[in-house]
């Protein structure tokens, strides 16, 4: 595979091994294509020689998944940068900026696995609400319909745990795969508290075995679930997919494999492969890392909404409509901790988050009149994730050094008393908000850094403002004796010292080569390819035109389940509502 | 075993992590734990092949399944790049921050103590704070934690696979 070769090597160069890769590969490797997945970061996942089994890496440890760069990337070799606005010149911070885990996997790796859908509203909010100024607000250009049987397909092959417990829920054709988990203690507490304030939590579709599934074991509730790999793979993000996408026999995955170009014919129009560093060189080889070409019909995009457009424009390709890196979107966190008398153990057991409520999406008159009130026509917030805390160290971190830290690690008012919710707040498209290549700031390989511009619209900071009381309000009634809210970015970019940092500490990146209706209003067209290049596939949430105040996975998951299977000429059927 | 620091260097450190993350009667200090040995791990990492910074899975045995922690994780060429330039940074950092504490260090009352700190830099006493917290909380098999007894003091289990926990333990108060 090395050098320059005459015909293809394979059928289609995956680039990116997450969910949106991870997908793709087992699209494509079971309608028959031969498969090459390239992943820039290390395999810590499964064997890549049958039976594929667990690596067994992952583990119960706060030091290596949270304090040691284990799953990647490495802010030394590949910083990041971030500013808020060209007014801050260059860059405002280098470093560690939206760092999804650059590994076998991906995201899916790190993340606790919360799988909601969208819902039917989220594909048409231009037409059903309208436009907000400043923002760019589209219609997606397929509906919820055109997604659900993939969502079907998605949740099967992931393995989604679930009921039919949220009445602002789309229609499903089929029930969850799995019954639901267990609940967290503390989700019962904050739960009934925001029933008792109209709202309406429901048990979080979660992509988590609660019963054997799929060749892998039920959940035993070990507690490292959000930001640590899954040591018994009751996760089955993204470990479900690549295995399958091995055991056709017509897959390859290679690791440290940082694909820094796709190749393309004379007239730019035809993607024809890709080349690579091969990252498994010592790093003191001659002239840098062993450069190889694959050669291929298609190519699969998937390296992730920042990785993604970083390639693009580094190559300069895909981009006519000049909106690759634009519209660059996260969720806007709002995080309401409330501290409670007594231990609720949510930050050692359980699944990070069991419960969520959608109300602050669908608002009420209370939101419109919030709306109204910031000039604004509507406010749409995000998922509430009712959740515990984080380990130990962190919270040691958190008290500083002083004689009482001894005596406050034992209280635990920061750990084991603690509840949070945290709001995924709908974001806005801006088209200056974007990725675009660092003028100065180089990886270790010499390739300029991903930069992020990114300020949060108006919108976002209204929507918090208006429901981080109300989340306030519902904690102190299941129980909190005090309450805080952190925002991430802040809402007052003037503070000197934010609680969460400057720079959006969000993972959920979206919209950096949005798919549209024309070329000249989007990246990619509405069956998932680069409008300049057809053969080449975008499958991860790059391709969102908005952001939705739902988790990312499930649908870039499902869209790229969609994507590929029209590649091969086989797409689902068209879906309808179950019967009840 | 080779250590980055002389005998005195590591009674040093001991005292100022001590000093920096006090114990009591229920909880040992981060230098009584043994934070200097884990920050001697840390520096002393690519001593080891492989390199001592990833500990390995599943299962550290204390809850069932093979004692797998001490397989530690082998590195990727370039991770190994990342890791040796941050333990050089840190290396000065603790060597800088060891002089400026001073030969004569544990031998200073408190009060002395506290202020022979304050003349170390904000580097090194944000860098002695981490590590400090890392090994007094995390999993002893980094170096600190000694015996595991600030996870007991906290009634924190640590790591609990292959046993995890029942439904009933997660749900119920």
């Amino acid at each position: 595979m090395t050098g320059s070769v005459t015909g293809n090597d394979c059928d289609v160069v995956v680039i990116g091994s997450g969910p949106g890769g991870a997908t793709a590969a087992h699209i494509l490797s079971s309608a028959g294509w031969n498969v090459i997945v390239l992943e820039k970061g290390r395999n810590h996942l499964l064997e890549l020689t049958e039976p594929y089994g667990p690596m067994g890496h992952f583990s119960n440890d706060e030091i290596k998944f949270t304090r040691r760069h284990f799953l990647g990337p490495d802010p030394i070799t590949e910083p990041r940068t971030f500013r808020r606005s060209e007014s801050d010149g260059d860059r405002f911070l280098t470093g560690h900026v939206n760092s999804l885990p650059s590994t076998v996997g991906g995201g899916g790796v790190h993340a606790d696995g919360k799988l909601p859908r969208f819902r039917e509203v989220d594909f048409s909010l231009r037409s059903e609400l309208g436009g907000v100024e400043g923002a760019d607000v589209v219609d997606w250009p397929l509906e919820y319909s055109d997604l659900e049987p993939y969502y079907a397909e998605a949740e099967e092959l992931v393995g989604v745990a679930g009921e039919a417990g949220n009445p602002f829920a789309a229609w499903r054709s089929s029930p969850y795969p799995m019954p639901p988990g267990a609940d967290m203690y503390g989700s019962l507490l904050s739960g009934a508290a925001a029933l008792r304030h109209g709202l309406h939590p429901y048990r979080a579709p979660t992509g988590v075995n609660s019963v054997p599934y799929d060749g892998r074991p039920a959940c035993n509730n070990c507690g490292f679930c959000a930001f640590y790999g899954c040591p018994i793979e009751a996760k089955g993000d993204p470990v479900a997919l690549l295995r399958r996408a091995l055991n056709t026999g017509r897959c390859q995955i290679i690791p440290e494999a940082y694909v820094h170009e796709i190749t393309t014919d004379t007239s730019g129009k035809k993607a024809t492969g890709v080349r690579y560093l091969d990252l498994r060189a010592p790093v003191d080889n001659p002239g840098g890392p062993p450069v190889h070409e694959i050669r291929s019909d298609y190519v699969v995009l998937a390296g992730g909404a920042f990785e993604t457009p970083r390639l693009l424009l580094r190559n300069g390709l895909g981009n006519s409509s000049g909106l690759v890196g634009r519209n660059l979107m996260f969720h806007f966190q709002t995080m309401v901790a409330g501290g409670f008398p007594e231990r609720l153990w949510g930050a050692s057991r359980g699944r990070s988050v069991t419960h969520l409520h959608d109300d602050h999406i669908v608002g009420d008159k209370a939101q419109d009149v919030a709306a109204n009130g910031a000039g604004l026509p509507w406010l749409r917030g995000g998922i509430v994730e009712h959740g515990g805390a984080a380990g130990p160290i962190l919270e040691s971190l958190s008290y500083g050094s002083n004689q009482h830290h001894a005596a406050s690690m034992r209280a635990s008012a920061l750990r084991e008393r603690l509840w949070v919710f945290t709001m995924q707040g709908e974001d806005l498209a801006q088209p200056n908000n974007r990725i675009d290549l660092d003028p100065s700031v180089r990886d270790a390989w010499g390739f300029a850094s991903g930069r992020v511009t990114y300020r949060p619209h108006r919108h976002e900071i209204a929507t918090s403002d208006h429901v981080a009381p109300i989340l306030e309000s519902v904690l102190r009634d299941a129980g909190a004796e005090w309450t805080a809210v952190s925002t991430s970015p802040p809402t007052n970019e003037n503070d000197p010292h934010p609680a969460m940092g400057h720079a959006p500490v969000s993972y959920h990146i979206m919209g950096t080569a949005r798919m549209g209706d024309s070329p000249e209003s989007s990246v990619v067209d509405p069956s998932g390819r680069l409008w300049d290049i057809d053969n080449v596939i975008v499958a991860d949430s790059s391709v969102f035109p908005t952001s939705t105040g739902y988790g990312p996975t499930l649908s870039l998951v499902a869209l790229a389940a969609r994507a590929t299977r029209l590649a091969v000429g086989d797409p689902l059927p068209p879906t309808a509502p179950a019967k009840p | 075993m080779f250590s980055n620091f002389t005998a005195s260097q590591l009674v040093a450190l001991r005292c100022v992590l001590d000093r920096v993350i006090p114990g009591d009667d229920l909880t040992p200090g981060a230098g009584e734990a043994g934070g200097a040995e884990y920050i001697d791990r840390l520096l002393g990492a690519f001593n080891f092949d492989p390199p001592q910074i990833w500990a390995g899975g599943p299962t550290s045995g204390r809850r069932g399944g093979a004692a797998a922690f001490d397989h530690w994780i082998e590195m990727g060429e370039w991770e190994k790049l990342a890791w040796r330039t941050r333990i050089d940074q840190w290396s000065l950092v603790y060597e800088a921050g060891l002089l400026a504490l001073g030969d004569d260090f544990v031998e200073l009352s408190p009060d002395q103590q506290t202020e022979r700190l304050k003349q170390t830099s904000t580097e090194f006493r944000s860098v002695l704070y981490e590590h400090g917290c890392e090994s007094l909380y995390g999993d002893p098999i980094y170096g600190g934690n000694r015996d595991a007894k600030a996870w007991q003091a906290i009634d924190y289990r640590g790591d609990v696979q292959p046993e995890g926990y029942t439904d009933q333990e997660v749900s119920a108060p």
